[in-house]
């Protein structure tokens, strides 16, 4: 048991550690319509890794929410937001990254979960333990993810 | 304990292999082809326009889902029911009673009681769920031991009261000495908890109907309870299936048992007034 424990915890942390040069997720400067401008890591994102990212239940499971065309064949896309086909297209990359960076700063109410954020919740948990999680927690995505969805985000033009 | 800790950001969201086949909201729901249920009513005035219907949870499960709760003979929760019928009738305890000793028969005694749950109790001066009435009468009158909340011979139980009272329409009382309760549940409905800052309302309120992945959202209602899932193949308790809510928020989640959940239990069944009784219901 025990050591399960440890070997979860490091997958955790190899999963959510964070390079120097990332912008940590207090740091953040948000315009005036959430738009993110610069680069959380530095490191041009791969777009690859964003689809990764955007489908997995363990990552950003965007498409739980989301309908993508383009990812049909990643099974049971969401309708609690709004379809993504062409998103790229309507939005800037600024836009992009602060909405999946925390979409509050766009949407003030949305239901959209907060990808790059540590604090101020209500009743934090340990991820999906159930048990009490003390902030700062780690955030749902890496700087580096972030920029990755961003980047898939921005192909997605028609 | 490991799948749970590598289950990653959102993965709560998607929680079971769900059945994909899309629901047929308008089916209508009778039972033996003899109990008409109503999985459609006008919305309570307390939701204040907050819905404009409220709809079991029956109505966005798949065909074969929905099919299984149309026949007791093909309802599993209906095991439990005759477990609980065999109960019943056995005596228990320092006073050696069984409930059928001061109850009579279950489907007479218990007509009508689901329905009401959970209420006040003027002697007690609390809110009781039924669990929480159920051993009340366990330890008081027939001087038993209580069983576990949410355990299998309470579930039991709550099933045979829930289909003794099956088809009475809900009707959960929200005023006098239980208001401040039904008020602390209100606000819990509407708070957006844990890591995905997500509430009740977003889910059951906001987005019943949609696909959230794989799962059709209902509007969480507990009508149906307890709940046979196919899940998990058993019968499931109100408190359990919050808890699975709220982790699935990545918060701290609350006991079950506890008075934060008797709280909500209390908001979430006023909800579904207007609805009948239906359980023990089949859900995925
Ligand atoms: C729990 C639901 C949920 C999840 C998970 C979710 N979103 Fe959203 N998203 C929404 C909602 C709802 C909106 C609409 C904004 C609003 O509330 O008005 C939205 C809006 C957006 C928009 C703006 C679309 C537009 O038309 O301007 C983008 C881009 C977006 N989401 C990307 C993502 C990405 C990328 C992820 C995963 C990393 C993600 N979303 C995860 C619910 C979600
Ligand atoms: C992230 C989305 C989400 C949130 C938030 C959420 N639930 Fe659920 N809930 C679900 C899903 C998915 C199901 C299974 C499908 C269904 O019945 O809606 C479910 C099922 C239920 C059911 C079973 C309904 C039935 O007919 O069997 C109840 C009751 C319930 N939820 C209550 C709650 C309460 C109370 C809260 C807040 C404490 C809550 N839920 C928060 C997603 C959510």
């Amino acid at each position: 048991m025990k050591s399960i424990i440890q070997m979860t915890a490091g997958l955790a942390l190899a999963a959510t550690v964070a390079s120097a040069e990332d912008v940590a997720p207090a740091d953040v400067v948000y315009e005036e319509y959430g738009e993110v401008t610069a680069s959380l890591t530095g490191i041009a994102g791969d777009p690859e890794n964003g689809i990764v990212v955007m489908t997995s239940r363990g990552k950003g499971n965007c498409i739980a929410c989301h309908e993508v065309t383009a990812l049909a064949d990643y099974p049971f896309h969401g309708e609690v937001g709004p379809m993504l086909d062409g998103v790229g297209g309507y939005r800037s990359e600024a836009e992009l990254r602060g909405i999946v960076a925390n979409a509050k700063h766009t949407f003030p109410d949305t239901m959209m979960p907060a990808f790059y954020k540590t604090s101020g919740y209500i009743r934090p948990g340990d991820a999906f333990t159930g048990k009490a999680g003390e902030e700062p927690l780690p955030p749902l995505l890496t700087a580096q993810e972030i920029e990755d969805v961003v980047a898939y985000l921005q192909t997605l033009t028609d | 304990m490991m799948k749970t800790a590598l289950k990653g950001a959102v993965y709560g969201l998607i929680a079971l292999a769900a059945s994909t086949a899309v629901a047929d909201e308008s089916a209508e729901l009778v039972i033996n082809g003899e109990t008409e249920i109503v999985t459609r009513a006008d919305a309570p005035a307390h939701l204040d326009g907050a819905l404009s219907e409220v709809t079991s949870g029956w109505l966005y499960r798949s065909d074969e889902t929905q099919a299984m709760q149309m026949d007791d003979f093909d309802n599993p929760g209906m095991l439990a029911v005759e477990d609980a019928m065999v109960a019943w009738g056995t005596a228990e305890g320092t006073e050696n009673k069984s409930c059928a000793d001061c109850h009579g028969a279950a489907e007479e005694g218990m007509a009508g009681v689901r329905a009401t749950y959970p209420k006040w109790n003027d002697n007690a001066e609390e809110v009781r769920t039924l669990a929480m009435q159920i051993n009340a009468c366990r330890t008081e009158n027939m001087g038993a031991e209580e069983w576990k909340y949410d355990g299998g011979d309470m579930l039991a139980m709550e099933g045979l009261i829930s289909y003794a009272g099956r088809g009475d329409t809900i009707n959960v009382a929200i005023d006098g000495p239980a208001q401040a309760m039904w008020e602390q549940g209100r606000d819990m409905y509407y708070t957006r908890t844990g890591q995905l800052e997500l509430s009740c309302a977003n889910c059951h309120e906001q987005n019943y109907g949609n696909m959230i992945r794989a799962d059709h959202l209902s509007q969480g209602q507990i009508n149906g309870f307890p709940t046979y899932r196919l899940k998990n193949a058993k019968l499931n308790g109100v408190h359990s299936r919050f808890k699975g809510c709220v982790r699935d928020t990545r918060a701290e989640t609350y006991a079950v048992g506890s008075e934060d959940f008797i709280a909500l239990e209390l908001y979430v069944a006023s909800r579904g007034n207007g609805l009948s009784v239906e359980g023990p219901s089949v859900r995925n």
